[in-house]
């Protein structure tokens, strides 16, 4: 194994312009060369036929590019997202011709609602063969082109070195999001002169940053300046722009208080005196109610999703609302702006705190106080310190913050147990909350900390899933057991697919139709795959239990069995405005 | 009626809605690269939303490897802002700018056929024919293949007129149509390579000639 990359023998970027020795490579190999020099460590994939020449070349560059092996496609797309959103940098993602790359669809579709960046590489049949119905041939370019931020079909090898730096360049910039590139079976094989690599970074159909204008800056600071009770809501976009501090600064500066979507938790520490908490459908009191109280809202790298809106023909209707988002096409799509703020909040936050007096908001962010105060007597307070016989999923969250002090990586699946941790769960640090939160994917959990962990291999991972979503892609216990990662695992088993069970109670009468989920004994499904673990269902044994699995040197499942018929509350009623909120 | 673009122009300031929500024609044109899949791409937006789209034309335009898409559907104004929002966000897309009627100029081609034998023996078709500014493209012993271009109107109208001497065949072409209000697209091409990234970045030498990187 040579110690430099070819690309490196050959100059590379650098010297690109003084003509090297022409090297012969295959496709297969100038597509690893481009992730070398993307600088991708870690590849989730699966082999199959019609990617079986980059997987020959990848033989050596096993030294270079750390291959995981997945069980299924769908765990490997997921890993990929997993790895990107703790690590900041890229997915990538392998996968084979037809089914594996039909499976890779739900995690393309889950990575394009969630801004996440992968660049997903599948195999396809020889150029001759497309569109004769060959052995696992799909259409993958137009099965995948609704759920992607772009994709490409390569037919020839000259061609990859390019589409690859096209790929990553869109993955990573503007809003971030998935990229598919499918690459023929001959083309992978193909020789050709490889001229080395150039990173892209300019494409001229492609704006990824809206120029920022000065005056809706000045526009949008004149309203802040002059309000008196300002609101922020901040999304996900402040984080995928890295500008956490700048959106700290602001905050501080500016006094109002602030609330997150779900994929915004963490952008600053869930203990901030000004973070006031969670919007949306199970969000916190105050940040609903008030919502429809406020004069200026201030929407920040989010996209007012239905889920955090409720009904739209009442939601802030009384406000004035400046909406920063890097991407034009959020801007009215759902709420309409009185100061449209395009441009990557990196830049626009700073400009912005330059110009807002600094404040401090006190009355106003006592009245969400009070809200609090109302939710921890009537919601918050039994969650946390439940009175029943049964553990409460709220408890375990409690439990865990107290141990992990909210330094931990908290992944999590989609539906009650989703909503509990990310409202109790600590995050004292940013990229600290992996969620599958605009396409509510079951199954996303388990995979995802797996990637999550090798896109931050310092930080501890724990994955909190639910019985009913563990069971969609717990086969990826075997990536566990075969890659040694060490991923913490707790399933907040209810006996139910409790979320669907909730609104079959409270608005289906109670007519519990196929939620009763069995599952099979957890613990000796992770001991089959060498994985340590233990169910509890007594609270005294918490503590241990969490202290246990923490402590074990590698992956560990913990079971903890909770209420069956617990709700999630508060609730914003589909259909509701966000003040028609449910303590109960 | 001015251009509208649709990302930087800032149309209705104090959030008021300046159109109401009724519907009437729109004429969408979309400045593309000439890239495989962006018709499916573009299509989806619609189809995805459960937009019909009227008519649809692609063609080369003025300036070489840059396609344009005249695309009609019959929406409010507002939806048709959102619309050509996400077509704009798709990467290989350059410009989409959005116009009612009254701001273009269009053009639809159809043609007709009918029997000779029925033109030959009844005078009045060909003063009919004549009235509506039809242009035989074809004459044969069997049929003729007449031709007109105008609004919809006028080709919906010799339809009708046709129809009683017993119209064979008929086609109509997408729209096409032209800015009145536009100076077209160089400048803004220019534009385009130029703002982007800046000076002091160096561009893709690849990358930036769609033609002969993406073309298979």
């Amino acid at each position: 194994m040579e110690t430099q990359t070819i690309t490196q023998q050959i100059g590379g970027i650098a010297e690109k312009s003084v003509k090297s020795p022409v090297i012969q490579l295959s496709g297969s190999e100038a597509l690893l060369e481009a992730l070398i020099v993307e600088g991708v460590d870690t590849i989730f994939g699966y082999p199959g036929g019609a990617i079986m020449p980059i997987y020959d070349a990848l033989y050596d560059y096993s030294e270079k590019l750390n291959h995981i092996l997945v069980r299924h496609e769908q765990g490997g797309v997921h890993a990929g997202q997993g790895y990107a959103r703790s690590s900041g940098k890229v997915g990538v993602v392998f996968a084979t011709s037809g089914p594996g790359a039909t499976n890779l669809v739900t995690g393309l579709a889950d990575a394009q609602i969630d801004s996440t960046p992968l660049v997903c590489i599948t195999g396809q049949v020889f150029a001759h063969l497309l569109g004769t119905d060959a052995f696992q041939e799909t259409d993958v370019i137009n099965i995948t082109t609704p759920v992607t931020k772009w994709n490409y079909q390569v037919t020839d090898a000259t061609e990859i070195p390019e589409v690859l730096a096209k790929a990553f360049y869109i993955a990573k910039s503007g809003r971030p999001g998935p990229v598919l590139i499918d690459i023929t079976k001959n083309a992978q094989i193909q020789k050709f002169d490889y001229e080395g690599y150039v990173k892209c970074n300019h494409i001229r159909s492609y704006r990824p940053k809206p120029i920022v204008r000065p005056q809706y800056i000045q526009e949008a600071a004149e309203l802040i300046n002059s309000a008196k009770k300002p609101f922020i809501l901040w999304g996900q976009g402040v984080i995928l722009g890295s500008a956490e501090q700048e959106f700290k600064t602001f905050v501080e500066k500016s006094g109002i208080p602030a609330a997150w979507t779900i994929l915004g938790a963490g952008a600053i520490p869930t203990d901030h005196p000004q973070n006031v908490g969670m919007l949306g459908m199970h969000g916190n009191y105050g940040p609903n109610v008030l919502t429809n109280e406020c004069d200026v809202l201030i929407a920040i790298g989010m996209r007012f999703d239905d889920r955090v809106t409720g009904r739209l023909d009442k939601y802030a209707k009384q406000a004035k609302v400046i909406h920063l988002d890097i991407d034009p096409a959020e801007i009215d799509k759902n709420v309409k702006s009185t100061v449209p703020v395009w441009g990557d909040c990196k830049e626009t936050i700073p400009m912005l705190s330059a110009l807002v007096e600094k404040k401090e908001h006190t009355e106003w962010l006592a009245k969400f106080n009070d809200y609090t105060r109302q939710e921890v007597e009537q919601v918050i307070y039994k969650e946390l310190n439940p009175t029943t016989v049964e553990m409460t999923m709220g408890e375990v969250i409690k439990q865990l913050n107290e141990i992990t002090k909210g330094e931990a990586i908290i992944v999590t699946d989609v539906g009650q147990h989703q909503m509990v941790a990310c409202r109790y769960a600590q995050f004292n640090n940013t990229r600290s909350n992996v969620t599958s939160g605009g396409l509510g994917t079951m199954g996303f959990a388990l995979p995802a900390a797996i990637g999550a962990k090798f896109g931050a291999q310092d930080r501890t991972v724990v994955a909190i899933i639910g019985d009913g979503g563990f069971q969609m892609t717990c086969q990826e216990l075997g990536t566990i057991m075969q890659s040694g990662i060490n991923v913490k695992i707790i399933i907040l088993n209810n006996r139910f697919l409790g979320m669907v069970r909730q609104w079959q109670e409270m608005f289906n009468s109670r007519r519990y139709s196929f939620v009763d989920i069995q599952s099979p004994d957890f613990v000796a499904l992770a001991a089959a795959y060498r994985i340590p673990g233990k169910v509890i269902d007594d609270r005294k044994d918490l503590p241990s239990a969490l202290n246990e699995m923490l402590s074990n040197p590698g992956s560990f499942l913990l079971e903890v069995m909770v209420t069956k018929e617990n709700n999630v509350f508060p609730m914003v009623p589909q259909g509701c405005s966000v003040s028609e909120i449910r303590l109960k | 009626m001015e251009n509208k673009t649709n990302g930087a122009t800032k149309v209705s300031p104090a959030g008021g809605d300046l159109e109401g929500p009724e519907k009437q024609e729109f004429n969408i044109t979309v400045y593309t690269e000439n890239q495989i899949g962006l018709l499916n791409r573009i299509a989806i937006i619609f189809t995805r939303r459960k937009i019909n789209i009227d008519s649809l034309n692609t063609s080369p335009s003025e300036i070489e490897s840059i396609h344009r898409f005249n695309i009609v559907i019959t929406e409010s104004e507002e939806v048709v802002r959102k619309l050509t929002r996400q077509i704009e966000k798709q990467v290989e897309v350059l410009k989409v700018y959005f116009h009612t009627n009254a701001d273009v100029i269009w053009q639809e081609l159809a043609l007709y056929k009918v029997s000779t034998d029925v033109i030959a023996e009844k005078v009045s078709v060909e003063r009919l024919l004549r009235e509506n500014g039809a242009r035989v493209v074809v004459l044969r012993k069997d049929y003729t293949v007449f031709e007109t271009t105008g609004h919809r109107e006028e080709t919906d109208n010799l339809i009708s007129i046709l129809q009683p001497y017993g119209l064979i065949e008929f086609v109509r072409s997408a729209r096409v149509a032209i800015i009145k209000n536009s100076e077209g697209f160089n400048s803004k091409l220019r534009e385009f390579e130029r703002l982007e990234p800046g000076e002091d970045v160096i561009e893709n030498e690849y990358l930036n000639k769609g033609q002969k990187v993406f073309t298979m």
